[in-house]
């Protein structure tokens, strides 16, 4: 795929005619091609049954709050759920957050710490999950990862590559939104900081690592935030096309709205 | 696509520097001498005195070894002592210290016209990790962002010699040393000999591959350091340290600074 970028000096995005002509990568079944890439070739594969259901957006689109209660409804349902996210490994939660306090780290090592810690969620609580018939909600999965790597200039092949052992989910739910929806909803999110305010902290309004500031892409933080952001979208929306996410846009609905929608979509395959 | 989609600049890498590749040469002015082999096969050794030679000559070397990026080391140790890792968490992991490494102290003493020493590359992670099970070409694309070395040494030796030579100068193999996290035996010497075995066998493939020199790790230390500075004497013929000064401009940096979008 780097073959057809122009060898000019500059490229501009979106979609050049080579980019639109790129063949489209659908996740596909879980029975028709399991893996992402070479997969992991020691596992026994024969008995995963479940559905791995991923919910992806960018950080501020109200993704765990929906997740949170897609669990609760899901098990209400009667299913047996397992919700698991990124940086939530035992084995590499503490190396990523101190790697990411170091603000040391270049966009290979950031990409791959990620990637040991998906695999070792994979292999260790996905996978037997899905073996046992749980339905798994995966509240951000590889394509987050995808993102963070190639906004921060890592090898679109590479990093495709570098995962190749993840799992292709039933359906990856996309949340939408506009760049002025995320900055409302970081203005309002949290009611715990505002609790933490009356107690006399000093609250930052945005985080570092959420507002690419290992790049500074603006004077401040909050300019940062704006452009790390926009291209968050950008590429969430070329993955849409390429990987055929359902897209649910979170622009002009409420959370309930939202949320029916996320239901419908979800009941649709399970 | 929306029409209020951003207009995203992204400048270009010049050609030369788009792809790092194992296959061909890189373009910087230091030079990259690596050593491999199984434990016990004396490569450290080999890769210290000649690591003193080139000093003593007056060069400017850096040296780097396997394993030991802080930000993976404890993560390893850890994982290690409680069998948290798999075949492809043990991989990837060892993927981060390269890549930290070889972002932090491989590429940019090469950039500015320095010798560097890596005890052990990535053709470790190719034999080992293979062996434990993973797919050869997921992870050679895993560390395909590295440099081909301007000179490879494989230190080539029987099991038994590795073996004899280890319980010298320890009181026993260690537990992922002989695979045993693989159940390939429940002896640990006899699960070292399998799982051991079938890294050699991964090595000489890879030389093949990857045209490493190969070195009787079985003759007397002297005379092994003979032949290897040998090699590398002749292989620095061609080396003259200046700076590599051609540094593209970051690749996502693009924004005006006097009329930043909101």
């Amino acid at each position: 795929m780097a073959d057809d970028v122009p060898k000019e000096s500059l490229i501009e995005l979106p979609l050049t005619p080579a980019l639109a002509a790129k063949p489209r990568r659908r996740p596909a079944r879980r029975h028709e091609k399991l893996f992402f890439g070479e997969g992991l070739p020691y596992i026994d594969v024969q008995d995963l049954g479940g559905k791995l259901i991923v919910i992806e957006g960018t950080d501020g689109v109200g993704r765990t709050t929906h997740v949170d209660a897609l669990h609760k409804w899901l098990e209400l349902d009667g299913y047996a759920v397992m919700t698991t996210g990124l940086t939530r490994s035992p084995l590499l939660g503490e190396a990523i957050e101190a790697a990411k306090n170091g603000h040391n780290l270049n966009v290979n090592t950031f990409t791959l710490l990620y990637a040991a810690d998906f695999a070792d969620r994979l292999e260790n609580q996905i996978v037997p999950a899905l073996k046992a018939g749980f339905v798994v909600l995966a509240d951000r999965y590889m394509y987050t990862a995808f993102a963070r790597a190639i906004v921060r200039g890592a090898d679109r092949n590479w990093v495709h590559g570098v995962f190749g052992f993840g799992l292709q989910p039933d359906i990856v739910i996309y949340l939408d939104a506009t760049i002025d929806t995320l900055v409302h909803r970081v203005l309002n999110s949290d009611p715990e900081y505002w609790a933490m305010e009356e107690a006399g902290a000093t609250i930052e309004l945005l985080d570092y690592w959420e507002s690419g500031m290992d790049m500074r892409l603006g004077r401040d933080i909050y300019d940062s935030f704006i452009n790390y952001q926009k291209r968050l979208l950008h590429e969430f929306q070329l993955m849409s096309e390429e990987f055929g996410f359902a897209v649910i846009e979170t622009e002009q609905a409420d959370v309930e709205e939202i949320n029916k929608r996320l239901r419908k979509v979800i009941k649709a395959i399970l | 696509m929306p029409s209020s989609a951003p207009q995203l600049v992204v400048p270009q890498l010049p050609t030369h520097l788009l792809r790092a590749s194992l296959h061909e040469a890189h373009p910087y002015t230091g030079k990259l001498i690596i050593v491999e082999g199984i434990d016990g096969s004396g490569k450290s050794t080999q890769l210290d005195l000649l690591k003193k030679f080139l000093r003593s000559e007056g060069y400017t070397v850096f040296f780097t070894e396997w394993n030991s990026s802080v930000i993976v080391k404890e993560t390893i140790k850890r994982g290690k002592k409680k069998n948290l890792l798999t075949p492809t968490t043990f991989s990837i992991l060892h993927g981060v210290d390269f890549a930290d490494r070889f972002a932090r102290y491989i590429l940019p003493p090469l950039k500015a016209g320095a010798i560097v020493l890596a005890d052990r590359y990535v053709f470790t992670a190719f034999a080992r990790d293979v062996v434990r099970g993973v797919h050869p070409d997921w992870v050679r694309n895993m560390y395909s962002f590295a440099v081909r070395p301007d000179m490879g040494f494989y230190f080539r030796v029987p099991i038994d010699i590795s073996l004899k030579r280890i319980l010298n100068g320890r009181a026993a193999i260690k537990f992922h040393e002989a695979g045993m996290d693989l159940g390939l035996h429940t002896d640990i010497r006899e699960s070292f000999r399998i799982f051991q075995g079938r890294v050699l066998d991964e090595y000489d493939k890879i030389s093949e591959e990857y045209g490493l020199t190969i070195m009787d790790a079985t003759t007397p230390i002297p005379e092994q350091q003979v032949v290897m500075r040998a090699y590398v004497r002749q292989m620095l013929k061609d080396y003259h340290p200046k700076p590599f000064v051609d540094v593209p401009e970051p690749s996502f940096i693009a924004f005006d600074r006097d009329h930043i979008e909101t």
